[in-house]
């Protein structure tokens, strides 16, 4: 007790004396530690004097550094003044070159730098993504014929005019098989892109058609309902030829090889550190533009270090984990979710001779699958909801759609159901099913509970097939797999983006489910133009989807996120990059506002 | 002496040879398709890419192409992140973890000597037992724990007093000392128990004695005959430990967000970039064959029973 009236009136022994109380209650409750503890901070009063004198000698280094490089001692992570941000990013941005990126992060940059002919924006219902004219200042659909009027106020960053040469350009350039960019399939609505892209046409067989620098006609192989949309994505971008050609292959590979038409210049890159982003004064919307900048001081994937940094104040917005979400509870932080339009579902290997390719076995496991318990209590992330439809509500062509089964288990009929597999199977157990998983620990969990469901309500084993992410991808490429555990990500707004993943010719259906029906009605929907007739065939599909079990869809993750309460309109997209923060404000007193 | 020299410097290029070897088969029996992505490619696009990087190649001549690259010092094109080379990759990074072991390195190396001297002259008593009790800890407990810790500490030090110590970050002096610190914990444990042990020893050994027995005064008596005798056998671990402590910072790169290679190292194999493997190991290899021959030759120098020995 006299020990701790000693130091009582030092407020930052005090404050360790806690923190060490406070550890001592979480972890240690020996008697013993507990008195280790208090004779280290025995130790420390002692040694404090001396420490203070250290500090006093650091803090004059410390002063003599900061003059040194001129940096203020706090960065601030959104800055009222001069209306800049600052941000992490998870990786370096792999590839910059909007003809063959892939990735989320580099999209997230091309946002801020590009832009295509349409762009995404806010509708008075609060909806990201609704269309607006980006370069094009107007377009006419009609049939197979899209007509684009460029904004003659449109520029390069270097002062140019953007240009419809620079869309055809950009989208033969990408369709060049030699160019190897993994999006190219995005533009097969292009009238002839399929064939040019393997080799059987040459590039001038495109349908795109420059009628002036300002006026782009575009021929589609057929009415195309969500071609708007496509073109807001990264590979649609234009890219202007003269510069493109002067990089000599590394166009897009530093700061001052890529060429900007967006809202934002990139005008520092220092690679695996960080990057600026320059406001564009040159943007024909420059004006509703009111950050001057936005910095990315910190590239680091570990979900602490992204949240430390938030709470320090260096950071404006930080993702969470499983792990840190719990910290932000816990300290009572705003927290903000958003569904990225992502589905998680169990694929199932259809092919010949598995024992999954009987539809009462497939039936069986979908329902045993009690998918609430399994977003509460196994996943229990704040953001992820239940699902059991593969075509996701928040699709525009899906909202008045409703076809939804029973999303909780029904283990009486589920037996039933294995009693009918057993019987058509001709065996009294089902052999040892393997469930091809990636070796994450959220993924490894989610599939440790449907082995644990499906061993105690069917009396089937399944085997867990834990695997980097590259050779899963490869095993199931080759078929080597009963069931997977998979994810997949939209790539415009329209359900033909999932609806596709099931079709027989599509590279990603790995487990090579083949329904003629099904084909048929997917075949039909791409010819239709948009309207209510074509969203009542992804209702059907929905159904054979249901019927066949051809997947189990489980959960629409989303993600969790902080963010500083002095930025207004950071918009959030599931496609083409995110978040946007072209037309975010600093409001400073948005936070004292109750 | 020469030929000692000559002898070591022909094991080391061997040696590289063998890494670069073993690694090269090693990374193609790893499973797995670097090539796959996401979103399956189309046949089409993905012959582009195999042989763009080289891949529809039988490996061996993949591999005779590969030393032959080697040799005139071009690792070839990172497979993850376009239009990078890995020796840009190598060229931007590598100064940071260096310039962060260095730092490391020293914090260490000073804090050994000067926790290693005070445990061997307070040998059995409390000072002694306090230190040890630390060494074990920094020896036994991970990296990443002490990372974790120290950057939870900074956080609070930071709600609590102020932006004092940066939580994480790279750029000035201020955000390298945690980290430089950190990765400095497990060496300057394992030197100081070296030093103690080595100070120990020669506080026993005759020449003391004799040195005692001249009157020496006592800090002539430390400084010229018991601590230059202590550090030399410590030197020879000096070597591998400078290559262990500039290569090994991943955790602490990771966790402090600073920009250096070991993060690239092992993103690589997770990733199976092969280019950006093969480039970092053989690099990394190379740095450490190159330290262990440049102390093996001091060491030459300093101690003739060496030399002497290898040339029998």
């Amino acid at each position: 007790m006299e020990d701790r009236g000693e130091f009582s009136h030092n407020p930052l022994m005090n404050w360790l004396a806690q923190q060490c109380a406070r550890l001592s209650r979480l972890r240690l409750s020996s008697r013993g530690s507990r008195l280790l503890l208090r004779m280290l901070l025995r130790m420390l009063s002692r040694l404090l004097p001396r420490l203070l004198s250290h500090a006093v000698l650091y803090a004059a280094l410390l002063a003599a550094n900061t003059s040194m490089t001129g940096r203020a001692i706090a960065d601030s992570a959104v800055d009222a003044d001069t209306h800049t941000v600052r941000l992490a990013l998870t990786t370096e941005p792999p590839d910059l070159d909007s003809l063959t990126s892939t990735d989320s992060v580099s999209f997230f940059i091309l946002l801020h730098t590009q832009e295509g002919l349409l762009t995404y924006t806010t509708d008075a219902q609060g909806n990201n993504d609704a269309l607006t004219g980006g370069v094009a200042e107007s377009w006419q659909m009609d049939g197979t014929t899209v007509r684009f009027t460029l904004r003659d106020n449109a520029r390069w960053c270097d002062g140019k005019p953007v240009t419809a040469r620079d869309f055809l350009f950009a989208w033969q350039t990408a369709l060049n098989p030699s160019t190897a960019s993994r999006y190219a399939f995005i533009l097969y609505p292009l009238k002839n892109a399929e064939k040019i892209h393997r080799g059987q046409l040459p590039a001038s067989a495109l349908g795109v058609f420059v009628e002036d620098d300002r006026h782009l006609r575009i021929e589609l192989e057929q009415p195309t309902a969500y071609f708007a949309s496509l073109t807001t994505f990264p590979t649609y971008f234009p890219v202007r030829e003269d510069f493109y050609r002067a990089q000599q292959g590394r166009y897009g590979a530093d700061a001052d090889k890529l060429l900007c038409n967006g809202a934002f210049r990139l005008t520092e890159w220092t690679h695996g550190a960080s990057l600026t982003l320059q406001r564009n004064p040159g943007y024909w919307h420059a004006n509703s533009v009111s950050l001057q900048a936005i910095h990315i001081p910190h590239i680091t994937n570990d979900p602490n270090t992204l949240f430390n940094l938030f709470q320090s104040g260096d950071i404006a917005l930080a993702e969470l984990s499983q792990d840190t979400v719990r910290l932000a509870l816990q300290q009572r932080l705003y927290i903000q979710d958003f569904g990225n339009g992502m589905l998680t579902y169990l694929e199932f290997n259809h092919r010949e001779g598995k024992a999954l390719r009987n539809q009462h076995l497939r039936r069986a496991i979908s329902l045993v699958i009690n998918r609430q318990e399994l977003v509460n209590k196994v996943i229990a992330a704040p953001g992820t909801h239940a699902t059991t439809r593969f075509f996701p509500a928040w699709l525009a062509a899906i909202a008045d759609n409703n076809l939804s089964p029973a999303s909780g288990a029904d283990i009486v009929a589920a037996r039933h159901a294995l009693q009918q597999a057993k019987q058509e199977l001709g065996v009294d157990k089902i052999p040892p099913l393997v469930m091809l998983v990636y070796d994450s620990p959220s993924v490894i969990r989610q599939a440790e509970y449907l082995q644990r469901v499906l061993q105690e309500n069917l009396g089937v084993t399944m085997i867990i097939d834990k695997q980097i992410f590259k050779q899963k991808l490869a095993k199931l490429a080759a078929g080597d797999f009963d069931l997977s555990l998979s994810a997949w990500g939209p790539d415009y707004n329209d359900p033909m983006t999932f609806a596709d993943l099931l079709g027989s010719a599509n590279e990603n259906n790995h487990g090579q489910y083949r329904n003629p029906a099904y084909d048929a009605l997917l075949q039909q929907a791409a010819a239709l133009p948009a309207g209510a007739e074509r969203n009542t065939l992804f209702g059907r599909l929905q159904q054979i989807i249901d019927e066949d079990v051809a997947v189990i869809p489980l959960t629409e993750p989303g993600i969790v996120y902080v963010q500083d309460k002095s930025l207004q309109d950071v918009r959030r997209h599931r496609f083409g990059g995110d978040p946007d923060l072209r037309f975010t404000r600093i409001v400073p007193d948005a936070g004292k506002t109750p | 002496m020469m030929r000692y020299a000559i002898k070591r410097i022909a094991v080391g290029l061997l040696t590289i040879w063998f890494i670069a070897t073993a690694t090269f088969f090693a990374m193609h029996a790893v499973p797995g398709d670097p090539l796959a992505d996401d979103k399956a490619t189309t046949p089409e696009i993905r012959a582009a890419l195999l042989q763009y990087y080289g891949l529809d190649q039988p490996v061996l001549t993949q591999y005779t192409r590969f030393l032959g690259n080697m040799l005139r010092g071009d690792f070839g094109i990172s497979f993850t992140q376009k239009n990078r080379s890995v020796n840009d990759i190598i060229r931007a990074h590598f100064p940071v973890s260096a310039l962060l072991g260095c730092l490391a390195l020293l914090i260490s190396v000073v804090g050994a000597v000067l926790f290693g001297v005070l445990a061997a002259r307070h040998h059995k008593r409390w000072p002694d037992y306090w230190i040890m009790l630390a060494v074990i800890a920094g020896i036994s407990v991970p990296g990443f724990v002490f990372a974790a810790l120290a950057q939870w500490l900074a956080l609070k030090i930071d709600q609590h007093l102020g932006n004092i110590i940066p939580v994480a970050g790279w750029g000035t002096f201020r955000h390298m000392l945690l980290p430089a610190t950190m990765l400095g914990l497990g060496t300057m444990a394992y030197l100081t128990r070296l030093l103690r042990s080595s100070m120990l020893d020669v506080q026993q050994a005759a020449y003391i004695n004799t040195a005692r027995a001249k009157r020496l005064s006592s800090t002539r008596l430390f400084f010229v005959h018991e601590l230059k005798n202590t550090v030399l056998p410590v030197l020879a671990l000096l070597g591998p430990t400078i290559a262990t402590i500039t290569t090994g910072g991943f955790v602490v790169e990771t966790v402090f967000a600073i920009p250096g290679l070991g993060r690239y190292f092992v993103q690589a194999i997770q990733q199976l970039d092969y280019t950006v493997i093969m480039g970092t190991t053989v690099f990394y290899g190379s740095f450490l064959v190159l330290m262990v021959i440049v102390v093996d030759l001091l060491y030459a120098l300093a101690d003739p029973r060496i030399r002497l020995q290898d040339m029998r």
